[in-house]
């Protein structure tokens, strides 16, 4: 089964993506901020990280810096979703490192996509999500 | 809403469009038209049956396009664009080097997801394409989905369904919560109001044809006579792509299945064993949305 390491500060959201992403058939493991995600993938990476961008303590951009430059850290499919919408914010993630971007509000067909989109479920998975 | 009036909506969805709803549609009918009888300050679905019994051709149209219209996203399924990357472009490049042309037609382009993720596919191929004059025809039954494509204005939804997000950078602009499409691209795509059981012999001959989830709402007679008029539109070793859920298997010998490629047939050189006449006489409307 492969993991997924969801982060963002919203207790709600963690709830509702934890909820898709099993339905997917993913372990989903869940930290409120970079600092604690960083420190989770210094234990064990996952295969995939859907990552917010703004948070306390450290915000999504920085965790996924820090994340590439760890022994393997090239390796975990990172998703950002997030309510920056912008084409810059888009440009400086994919710059650095992320594999695919999604923009608040999200649902399952979204992440199912998203997730098809880098290659972590097949595209069958995605289109009877 | 009573039988007889769900009759009366089948069989007028029927003539019109060639939609073929099984006796149990009910709950797609009322989801469809609601908002189109409260639009017009129509209590329901009995209201909008008295409506279109006493003549509105303006009404009819909205009620047809209201159930033609389907779901529809960028790169839809997947597979039928990489058939078109790996399979069609470099066999079509090859066999019309000489003339360096491509025609290419999607038969129900709706809102145009469908023709432009082929012009980005086109424009991802880059420098191999150098000298090459490719026309996208995108048609539909419905002027209102063709409105929309032309403009090519997206919600931030839309774009995130089949999109990568690479793509929507490169080739959308965004304004707002709304992304469009570059006006290059834009460029690439014309478009055409045609309903699939009229005479569409005017549109000429293709060298790719998309004709995706449209057929499937056809009744039997009606596939095959689009079939066959889709015969003499395609050109001898061009390519018809239908959606995951359609076949020419069983209905028609006019096309042959790609092997080992699903969904991708191509012309078989047999003709048609029922003389390919539109399915519908007079003008009007359109054929119905797909992808």
């Amino acid at each position: 089964m492969k993991t997924c390491l969801v982060v963002d500060d919203s207790g709600v959201v963690r709830k509702i993506a934890r909820r898709i992403l099993e339905s997917m058939d993913f372990a989903v493991i869940e930290a409120e901020d970079g600092s604690k995600a960083l420190e989770l993938c210094k234990n064990k990476l996952p295969d995939a990280v859907l990552l917010d961008w703004n948070m306390p303590v450290m915000d999504g951009y920085e965790f996924l810096g820090h994340l590439r430059r760890m022994p393997g850290g090239e390796e975990p499919k990172v998703v950002f979703c997030t309510t920056e919408n912008n084409v810059a914010h888009i440009a400086q993630a994919l710059s650095a490192g992320a594999n695919e971007y999604i923009m608040k509000p999200f649902d399952k067909d979204i992440i199912a996509d998203k997730f098809a989109q880098v290659g972590l479920v097949s595209p069958a998975t995605a289109a009877f999500a | 809403m009573t039988p007889l009036e769900y009759e009366y909506l089948r069989k007028l969805l029927r003539d019109q469009s060639g939609l073929d709803l099984s006796a149990d549609k009910q709950y797609l009918i009322e989801s469809r038209l609601l908002p189109v009888a409260r639009k017009i300050g129509l209590s329901g679905i009995s209201e909008l049956v008295q409506k279109l019994q006493g003549g509105s051709s303006a009404l009819i149209t909205s009620v047809v396009e209201a159930m033609t219209t389907n779901e529809t996203f960028f790169f839809r399924d997947k597979v039928p664009f990489d058939h078109f990357r790996e399979t069609i472009m470099p066999e079509l490049l090859h066999a019309r080097a000489g003339r360096k042309s491509l025609r290419i037609w999607c038969a129900a382009g709706s809102t145009g997801q469908e023709p432009y993720s082929l012009g980005i596919c086109l424009k991802e191929m880059g420098a191999a394409l150098t000298g090459w004059r490719i026309e996208i025809l995108s048609t539909d039954i419905s002027q209102e989905v063709l409105e929309k494509s032309k403009v090519g204005i997206y919600s931030q939804f839309e774009v995130q369904r089949g999109l990568p997000i690479q793509l929507l950078v490169k080739y959308f602009k965004q304004s707002g919560e709304s992304w469009q499409i570059n006006p290059e691209l834009r460029a690439m795509v014309q478009h055409r109001q045609l309903n699939l059981l009229h005479d569409f012999s005017q549109i000429g001959t293709f060298d790719v044809i998309f004709c995706r989830n449209v057929l499937i709402y056809f009744d039997q007679e009606t596939k095959v006579n689009v079939f066959n008029r889709l015969a003499k539109a395609i050109e001898p070793d061009g390519f018809l792509v239908l959606g995951a859920a359609e076949t020419v298997v069983g209905l028609t010998d006019t096309f042959k299945p790609v092997p080992d490629r699903r969904g991708l047939y191509r012309p078989s050189g047999a003709r048609a064993a029922m003389p390919a006449r539109p399915f519908a006489a007079g003008a009007g409307r359109m054929a119905v949305a797909g992808p």
